[in-house]
C-alpha cells in the first residue's frame, strides 16, 4: 500500500489528526517584538543567549536596574525554582531576578541559563533555560492583568482586564469574579471607542493614564487579530510613575490552523520547547500526548481517544498516552504511530481501538500485526476493531500466531489490557 | 420527521471536484442522498459522474440553488477557503430561499475566521451552520435516506433515537449502542470539536424535543468549554424526553489539549467530572463507559414507559 489508500477506485487523500488545531507559543521578548511593532508601549531589552551576551546587553542598555528574565513557554517564571540538569540541586529560586549592578546580572545570567526552571505550569521536569531576555528597569506606580483570547460560548474576542495585576488571574477570578471587567467584540465592528473607553474607566484610569490605555488597547487588538493569536495575556500591564501604560510581560500564542497566511511563524518557532515525540508524531499526521501510565492506546478520532483512555482507567489501568491517527491513516502512518507508542519505556501493553469510518479495519489489522512481527512486540496487545471492514480485520487478527487478543467492544478490550498487564480488572 | 434534514433533502457539495468532496459525494449517493449538485469555482458547466450519476457543477452557490432549489450545501473545500465558503452558501441560501442548513467538514479552519462566518451566518436568521471539523448529519430512512458528511452509512437505521455529538468516530460508537438494544436514530448531528462552531447542543435538544419521530436523545459531550453544563440546564427546564449522556476526557489531564482544539481542560474548568455532575443534576441518564449507553438507553427508555 502507497501513500494513499485507494477506496470505491478512487484516492482518498489522508484526512489529517484532529490534533493538528494547536497554539503555536512564542517567547516573552518575541512578543514584545511584536507589540513593540504595534504601538504598545514595551521597555527597552535584549534577547541573549550566553552570561557575555547578557553583560554587553547590560552595557548597552544604560540602566542602573534590569530585569534578568528566563525565557520558557510556561508561565510562573518568578516563583519557579532553577535547578542543576546534572546533579538535581537548587541553584535559584526565582527564574526572573532584579539585578542592580552588573556583577548581578552575570550571576543570574550563569544561574539560569542551562538551568532547568521548575515553575508551576511546567509540570515536575520543568524546563531548560536556553535564552534570556535583559530589560530596562521601570517605576511602577500599579499593576493591572489584560488579556485577549477566544470566548468559546460567546464565539468572539473577549478583552478581560483587572487592577489586581502580577496576580494568580485564576485565583482573582475564584475570589473576587467582580475585580475582573470584559468586553466582547463584534468581529465586524471591531473594537469600539467607546468600549475601549469603558474599560480603561473601569481600571480607575484617568487623564493620560486612560488616553494611553486608549491607544495601547486598540493597538493589542490589532495585534490579537492580524497575528490570528489564540491568545494574548499581559500580566502585568503597569502604569508607570509618568502615568504611561507599559507592558511588562507578553504572553502570546498563535492558533496553529492559520499557519498558512503567516509564513514568519516559522522564523519563531522555538522546537526545544515542544515535545519531541509529539512534533514526530505530527509530521507523520498522528495527535500524539504522552501521559504517565502504562497502557498505549491507538485509536481513530480524538474524542473515541479519549474515551478509550477513560475506559482504561475505568477499569483500573492508566492510559500511557492519546493517540489519534485521524480518518483514513495507511499503513505507514499506522506503523509510525505504533513505533512512538512502543517508544514509551513504561508501556506495558497496548490497546488498539478503531471504530472505522473513512478507516478500514483490515488496512489497520496488517499495519498493527506486520509492525508487531517486524520488531518483536513482546507485551500484550489487544484489538477491537469495528464498523468499515471489521470482519477482514478481525479475520486478519484471529489468523496471526502472534500473542494478541481480539474482542468486540471497547468495554471489553480496556478489561482485557488491564487484566493482561496484571492490573485489577 | 427527523431534524433539519428530511430524508430526500436535495444537496449541493461545495467543493465536489476535489478529492474529498468527490469521494465523500459517491458515498452520499450510494447511501441514498439525493445530490442535486455541486459547486467549485471556475468549473461551472462541467458535470461530475459520481456512483453512476452525472451531476452538474456550477460556479457559485447563487448559480446552484436558482438550478435546482437545493435545501443543504456540504463544505468539503481546503481550510483557507472554508470560511468563504460558508458564507457564500448561507448568503445564498438566506437571499434565494430564506433558508436552507450548511454542513461543514473542513477540519483546521483558523478560529478568528470562524468567528467571522458564524457572526455572519447569526444575522441571517433562516440558516442553520453545522459544524465545521464535523462528521456531518444523517436522517436514515426506510430505503436509504439523506447522509450528509463523512460518516459510515450502513451502521445506521431508522428510528426514534437522536444523536448529538462533538466527537465524529464516538458518534458512530453512540450509534452503535443505540442498534445493540434494537433502536435506530431519527437524526444524527456532529456538532464538531473546534472552539467555534454553529449549530451547539442546545439547538439540538430543542428541535429533538420538538420532533415527533424523536422519543430519546443520546448526548456525547467532551472535556472543555461549558456547552455541556448549559445544555443541561436548558434541558432540565424545558426537555420532557429521556437523555443519555457521556462526556470523553475523564482520564485527561489539565493543560494537555487532547486532540480537538477545544478539548483542553483549564483553570481547572471544563473537566469530565463537573460535566458529570451538570449531567446528574438535570436527571439526564449517564453512561460512565461508551459501551454501556445502549444499557443505560435501554433503562431511560423503559422508566419512560417507551419498552
Amino acid at each position: 500500500m502507497s501513500k494513499s489508500a485507494t477506496t470505491g477506485g478512487r484516492i482518498v487523500e489522508r484526512r489529517r489528526a484532529s490534533g493538528r488545531a494547536v497554539i503555536m507559543n512564542i517567547h516573552e521578548y518575541q512578543g514584545k517584538q511584536l507589540f513593540a511593532k504595534a504601538g504598545v508601549k514595551v521597555l527597552a531589552g535584549v534577547h541573549c543567549r550566553s552570561v557575555e551576551q547578557a553583560l554587553a546587553a547590560y552595557d548597552s542598555l544604560g540602566s542602573k536596574v534590569v530585569a534578568v528574565k528566563s525565557q520558557i513557554h510556561a508561565g510562573g517564571r518568578g516563583k519557579g525554582t532553577l535547578y542543576d540538569v546534572e546533579s538535581g540541586e537548587i541553584v535559584m529560586e526565582g527564574g526572573v531576578k532584579i539585578a542592580f549592578s552588573r556583577e548581578d546580572v552575570k550571576t543570574y545570567a550563569a544561574n539560569i541559563l542551562g538551568r532547568r526552571l521548575v515553575t508551576k505550569q511546567t509540570g515536575s521536569e520543568g524546563k531548560i533555560v536556553s535564552n534570556l531576555y535583559v530589560e530596562s528597569g521601570c517605576d511602577i506606580a500599579h499593576e493591572y492583568y489584560l488579556a485577549l483570547l477566544v470566548d468559546r460560548e460567546a464565539k468572539s474576542v473577549l478583552i478581560m482586564a483587572s487592577t489586581e495585576g502580577g496576580m494568580d488571574i485564576e485565583e482573582v477570578a475564584e475570589t473576587t469574579p467582580e475585580a475582573i471587567h470584559k468586553v466582547w467584540v463584534k468581529p465586524d465592528s471591531g473594537l469600539l471607542d467607546s468600549q475601549k473607553t469603558e474599560l480603561g474607566t473601569a481600571l480607575g484610569l484617568s487623564g493620560t493614564s486612560l488616553e494611553s490605555f486608549v491607544g495601547m488597547i486598540g493597538s493589542l487588538y490589532d495585534v490579537f487579530v492580524d497575528n490570528d493569536c489564540s491568545m494574548v495575556e499581559i500580566n502585568p500591564l503597569v502604569r508607570d510613575a509618568a502615568g504611561e501604560m507599559v507592558a511588562l510581560d507578553a504572553k502570546v500564542g498563535f492558533d496553529d490552523n492559520a499557519s498558512f497566511r503567516h509564513p514568519e511563524w516559522a522564523g519563531m518557532r522555538d522546537l526545544s520547547e515542544e515535545e519531541p515525540t509529539e512534533i514526530r508524531a505530527k509530521a507523520a499526521g498522528l495527535s500524539y500526548v504522552k501521559l504517565d501510565g502504562e497502557i498505549g492506546c491507538l485509536v481513530n478520532g480524538a474524542g473515541l481517544a479519549m474515551a478509550t483512555m477513560d475506559v482504561i482507567q475505568l477499569y483500573g489501568g492508566e492510559p500511557a498516552n492519546f493517540l489519534d491517527i485521524g480518518g483514513g491513516a495507511d499503513e505507514a502512518t499506522i506503523r509510525e504511530a505504533f513505533k512512538i507508542i512502543l517508544e514509551d519505556p513504561n508501556v506495558k501493553g497496548i490497546l488498539v481501538n478503531i471504530f472505522g469510518g473513512i478507516q478500514r479495519c483490515d488496512i489497520v489489522a496488517n499495519a498493527v500485526l506486520e509492525t508487531s512481527a517486524a520488531i518483536g512486540l513482546d507485551v500484550p496487545l489487544v484489538i477491537r476493531l469495528s464498523g468499515t471492514n471489521f470482519e477482514e480485520g478481525r479475520a486478519i487478527v484471529d489468523a496471526s500466531n502472534l500473542d494478541c487478543h481480539s474482542v468486540e467492544t471497547l468495554a471489553e478490550g480496556a478489561k482485557a489490557i488491564v487484566e493482561l498487564i496484571g492490573g485489577e480488572a | 420527521m427527523a431534524i433539519w434534514i428530511g430524508e430526500d433533502a436535495k444537496l449541493l457539495i461545495q467543493g465536489i471536484t476535489g478529492s474529498q468532496g468527490s469521494f465523500h459525494g459517491e458515498k452520499m449517493i450510494e447511501y441514498g442522498t439525493d445530490v442535486v449538485g455541486g459547486v467549485t469555482p471556475g468549473k461551472g458547466g462541467q458535470t461530475i459522474e459520481l456512483a453512476g450519476e452525472t451531476i452538474a457543477v456550477y460556479n457559485t452557490m447563487v448559480e446552484a440553488i436558482e438550478a435546482t432549489d437545493a435545501d443543504a450545501s456540504v463544505i468539503y473545500v481546503p481550510p483557507r477557503f472554508a470560511a468563504a465558503a460558508i458564507m457564500e452558501a448561507a448568503d445564498a441560501f438566506d437571499r434565494l430561499k430564506g433558508e436552507g442548513v450548511v454542513v461543514c467538514i473542513t477540519e483546521g479552519i483558523p478560529t478568528l475566521d470562524m468567528v467571522k462566518a458564524v457572526a455572519f451566518v447569526d444575522e441571517r436568521s433562516g440558516i442553520r451552520l453545522i459544524g465545521p471539523n464535523c462528521p456531518g448529519i444523517i436522517t436514515p430512512g426506510e430505503n436509504g435516506g439523506s447522509k450528509i458528511g463523512i460518516m459510515p452509512g450502513h451502521i445506521h437505521a431508522k428510528g426514534r433515537i437522536g444523536v448529538i455529538s462533538k466527537s465524529g468516530t464516538l458518534t458512530y460508537e453512540a450509534v452503535a449502542q443505540t442498534m445493540s438494544i434494537s433502536e435506530g436514530q431519527s437524526t444524527c448531528i456532529g456538532i464538531g470539536g473546534d472552539p467555534v462552531n454553529g449549530t451547539g447542543f442546545i439547538d439540538c435538544l430543542e428541535a429533538f424535543e420538538a420532533d415527533p419521530q424523536t422519543v430519546a436523545v443520546v448526548l456525547i459531550g467532551e472535556i472543555g468549554g461549558t456547552a455541556e453544563e448549559d445544555a443541561a440546564a436548558w434541558a432540565a427546564d424545558n426537555m420532557n424526553k429521556p437523555i443519555v449522556g457521556f462526556v470523553a476526557g475523564s482520564s485527561a489531564p489539565p493543560g494537555k489539549r487532547m486532540g480537538h482544539a477545544g478539548a483542553i481542560i483549564s483553570g481547572g474548568k471544563g473537566t469530565a467530572a463537573e460535566k458529570f455532575a451538570a449531567f446528574e443534576a438535570a436527571g439526564i441518564h449517564i453512561a460512565r463507559d461508551p459501551s454501556e449507553i445502549g444499557e443505560v438507553l435501554r433503562q431511560a427508555l423503559t422508566e419512560a414507559g417507551l419498552l
